[in-house]
């Protein structure tokens, strides 16, 4: 009887706890990592963007569709000869501080992006030689050469403005208390634990703007996020595994939405720096026979019960700028058997074949072991912590690299730094002189049809010289609350809070 | 008394001293390049270039080892290059939540594995005894992430009464921080309770087949007297040492139940500070908690030469 009243008591003092902490006015995001520093010019995580999205408003923006549509800016015009670009500015905006959005200050947070110490924005604006203010709410962006990706570039972090008066006076700690122009301002963060934000009174679009504060709390084990989410502690989590899919779509108070990402997981293969000098290294044969050995559909299968888009290029099946001329190539095991034949190499391919570790990865790269030993290969697994994997690849200390990109909205942002001669990504240590020509010219075009073009050469050289095998483009998972409502899922991953109400 | 404590006091500064270069020159064994992790996705050369400079990565061990010396002898850790905040700071944020959380465990450790020691001791040979062994055994044998994730589904999915994670400060509401932190300090004291319920039954034993309880007993005392006032005492002597020593353990940070629990604590920080090679951040956390220990070792040679005149030569 005594345990009973005390089983009683104990529960009831648990109840009451637990009521305190489950009072709730805000959005809560659960985040599967803590982001970096939040300043827009010396930020460089993934994770980090997603929580900018909700206070720092950039000069563009994109939507379902991969269009770019204006955010800061109203319009922008490229000159005839590809060197100038006009860019209008929306009037009557105000950043967190209260100080006017003009085009002084768009100037300043251009120029804060390109020449501040330690900037990571400086080589997405390479190509802009000088800015001038054209009149208080424009501005003009003279070029170096013409580089059609520039305005894709605004749509990311290099596009976002900042306070010039809080820029200049909190220096390299401004990301400590950022202060921009976006629907949510700054509150505060504790580092690992939470960033709260609540509404800007003074937003440019605030009839737009439904919830007061959003907290953003970063859980880095997925199924603690997705506990969180059920018990009612959070209101959206953002990567929610694939495997976890049914639970959520079985769930009466979860919904979920989904886009195929803008970035790719694929197999780097080491062509130039082999110090083994590999038959994988020498010859387009033995990479084409790896390749055909690889059954994509089969892929997805076991890493995400087929939620995966299986893909073959730098952007998946449905971009714009996809070259449906060279589709997905059938499993042919026969016909690998013989690529290998003709090249002139004799069964089993040994090849150093490193992973770095995670789920995902290791699940995908036994896979890929698995169906490239029917065609011959020897493919060995070195699961290497994600830093470290990094360093060898950039010491070509590796045959084979299965290495994931989050992806940019421009086909140039998944090409040119991985496919060009000596790129600071291309750890293939590939070179073509015709692909780096098709790589250049993708930038001096701005017609898009033009463009796609020129990438279809491009695609046709990788295709077939194949120093990076695409295998699939993953699906962004978020879930979310049905109390969320007005939620869209747009393929860059971001999660944006305009139009979001709270029931 | 106070020449022994200058001598122990004055033994600390080698020892740091030498701590210091055993962190700074492990941390270079870490293989991967901070640099590079630093330098984002895109991680452009000239991008790279800066971040060497700037964190002065260019320059030998030995110069950066005297660099973060002289900063850490003025007071200043450095700060982290993820994120600008000072290590100072950073160390400031998370030592209360480490604080709390393995008080909380320790507490819940001696609430449950002392009474099950002297229970099963007692009562040696009986159910209770069994049952307590084997709690003991499951306490010790249980994963603490498991464990972790169990609790979370019962106590926030199922009944609802606990949030699954997270962490309230004590100062901004008392009932809601111990809501966020019992569960944590339930996993975490649930493996200590069951190697102090080893210990205590062990030394219960022994202490109970010894001459002064027989003569206890056979004054006529009462078996309650005899247990909880004669052979108790002596028999926690050892256990209370056991105890001080897993403090220590569990202020260095509980890793895997801090990340399962997102208790943003020293385990947390230190987890990601090694994965995103912020090397300041690494040394000025390991330095803290290896002088959180050697001072909690010093507290406890005080403590015997207290109770025992004889250590003081």
């Amino acid at each position: 009887m005594k345990i009973i009243r005390l089983a009683v008591t104990a529960a009831a003092l648990l109840l009451s706890l637990g009521a305190t902490v489950q009072a709730q006015t805000t959005l809560r995001i659960g985040l599967a990592e803590d982001p970096d520093i939040l300043d827009p010019t010396m930020a460089r995580t993934y994770v980090g963007r997603i929580v900018f999205a909700s206070f720092c408003d950039k000069l563009f923006d994109i939507d379902e569709k991969l269009n770019i549509v204006p955010q800061l800016a109203l319009s922008h015009e490229t000159s005839a000869d590809g060197k100038e670009v006009t860019i209008k500015l929306r009037p009557g905006v105000k950043f967190h501080d209260g100080e006017a959005f003009t085009a002084e200050a768009a100037k300043f947070s251009l120029e804060r992006h390109l020449t501040f110490p330690g900037s990571f924005r400086k080589p997405e604006l390479a190509a802009v030689d000088r800015i001038d203010v054209v009149d208080p709410l424009t501005i003009k962006l003279t070029l170096k050469a013409p580089y059609s990706p520039l305005v894709a570039q605004l749509t990311d972090r290099a596009g976002m403005m900042v306070s010039p008066k809080a820029a200049k006076e909190a220096g390299d700690k401004f990301g400590l208390r950022p202060v921009c122009a976006g629907p949510y301002k700054f509150v505060e963060r504790v580092q690992q634990d939470r960033m709260v934000f609540e509404k800007f009174a003074d937003y440019w679009n605030k009839d737009n703007i439904h919830i007061d504060r959003i907290v953003y709390l970063p859980l880095v084990d997925a199924t603690v996020r997705l506990a969180n989410l059920k018990s009612g502690g959070l209101d959206l989590i953002e990567r929610l595994l694939a495997t976890d899919l049914k639970e959520v779509q079985s769930d009466s108070k979860l919904k979920l939405s989904s886009a195929i990402e803008l970035g790719y997981q694929g197999v780097t293969l080491n062509v130039g720096k082999d110090k083994a000098k590999g038959p994988l290294s020498q010859s387009a044969k033995v990479r084409q026979a790896l390749d055909l050995s690889l059954d994509r559909d089969a892929i997805s299968q076991v890493v995400s019960n087929g939620e995966f888009k299986p893909g073959n290029q730098w952007v998946n099946p449905d971009h714009p700028y996809y070259q449906k001329a060279f589709p997905i190539p059938k499993r042919d095991v026969a016909k690998a058997k013989a690529l290998l034949k003709e090249a002139g190499v004799t069964p089993p391919v040994s090849i150093d074949f490193m992973v770095s570790k995670g789920a995902e990865t290791e699940a995908a790269s036994q896979v890929i072991q698995s169906m490239a030993a029917e065609a011959g290969f020897d493919m060995k697994l070195r699961v290497t912590e994600f830093a470290t994997s990094l360093k060898q690849a950039e010491a070509g200390e590796y045959q084979a690299y299965l290495l994931a990109w989050s992806g940019r909205i421009d086909p140039d942002g998944n090409s040119y730094i991985f496919q060009k001669t000596d790129a600071p990504q291309n750890y293939s240590a590939w070179s073509n002189k015709e692909a780096d020509k098709a790589l250049d010219d993708g930038r001096l075009v701005t017609d898009p049809a033009q463009r796609k073009a020129i990438y279809e050469k491009l695609a046709k050289i990788v295709l077939e010289e194949k120093p990076l095998l695409y295998i699939y483009h993953r699906r962004i998972l978020i879930a979310h609350t049905t109390r969320l409502e007005g939620y869209k899922q747009m393929p860059d991953g971001l999660v944006r809070v305009v139009g979001l109400k709270l029931k | 008394m106070l020449n022994f404590l200058a001598r122990r006091v004055m033994q600390l500064i080698p020892t740091l001293f030498f701590v210091s270069i055993l962190i700074f020159s492990l941390q270079q064994l870490l293989p991967g390049d901070p640099a590079l992790v630093m330098a984002g996705e895109e991680r452009d050369p000239d991008v790279i270039a800066q971040i060497r400079q700037q964190y002065r990565l260019d320059q030998p061990v030995p110069v950066q080892y005297v660099y973060w010396v002289k900063g850490v002898l003025s007071g200043d850790f450095g700060e982290s290059l993820r994120n600008k905040v000072s290590v100072r700071e950073l160390i400031a944020q998370k030592l209360p939540v480490t604080m709390q959380l393995a008080s909380m465990a320790i507490i819940i450790a001696f609430l449950i594995g002392i009474p099950a020691g002297i229970v099963s001791a007692v009562k040696k040979g009986t159910a209770w005894d069994y049952g307590a062994n084997f709690f003991a055994l499951w306490g010790i044998s249980t994963p603490n992430f498991w464990l972790g994730i169990m609790l979370i589904f019962l106590f926030s999915i199922k009944l609802g009464w606990l949030p699954a994670s997270g962490y309230v400060p004590l100062t901004e509401n008392w009932r809601a921080s111990i809501a966020s932190t019992i569960m944590p300090a339930f996993v975490l004291g649930n493996a200590i309770a069951a190697i102090l319920m080893r210990h205590t039954r062990s030394a219960m034993l022994q202490v109970l087949e010894s001459d002064y309880v027989r003569t206890a007993r056979a004054k006529g005392l009462s078996e309650r007297s005899v247990i909880l006032k004669h052979a108790m005492r002596n028999a926690l002597t050892p256990i209370i040492t056991l105890g001080a020593l897993e403090l220590g353990t569990l202020l260095s940070g509980a890793v895997l139940t801090e990340q399962i629990f997102s208790i943003p604590g020293f385990g947390k920080l230190i987890v990601d500070a090694v994965f995103n090679r912020d090397y300041a951040v690494v040394q000025g956390v390991v330095l803290t908690t290896a002088t959180i220990y050697i001072t909690l070792n010093l507290i406890a040679d005080i403590a015997y030469v207290l109770v025992n005149p004889r250590l003081r030569a």
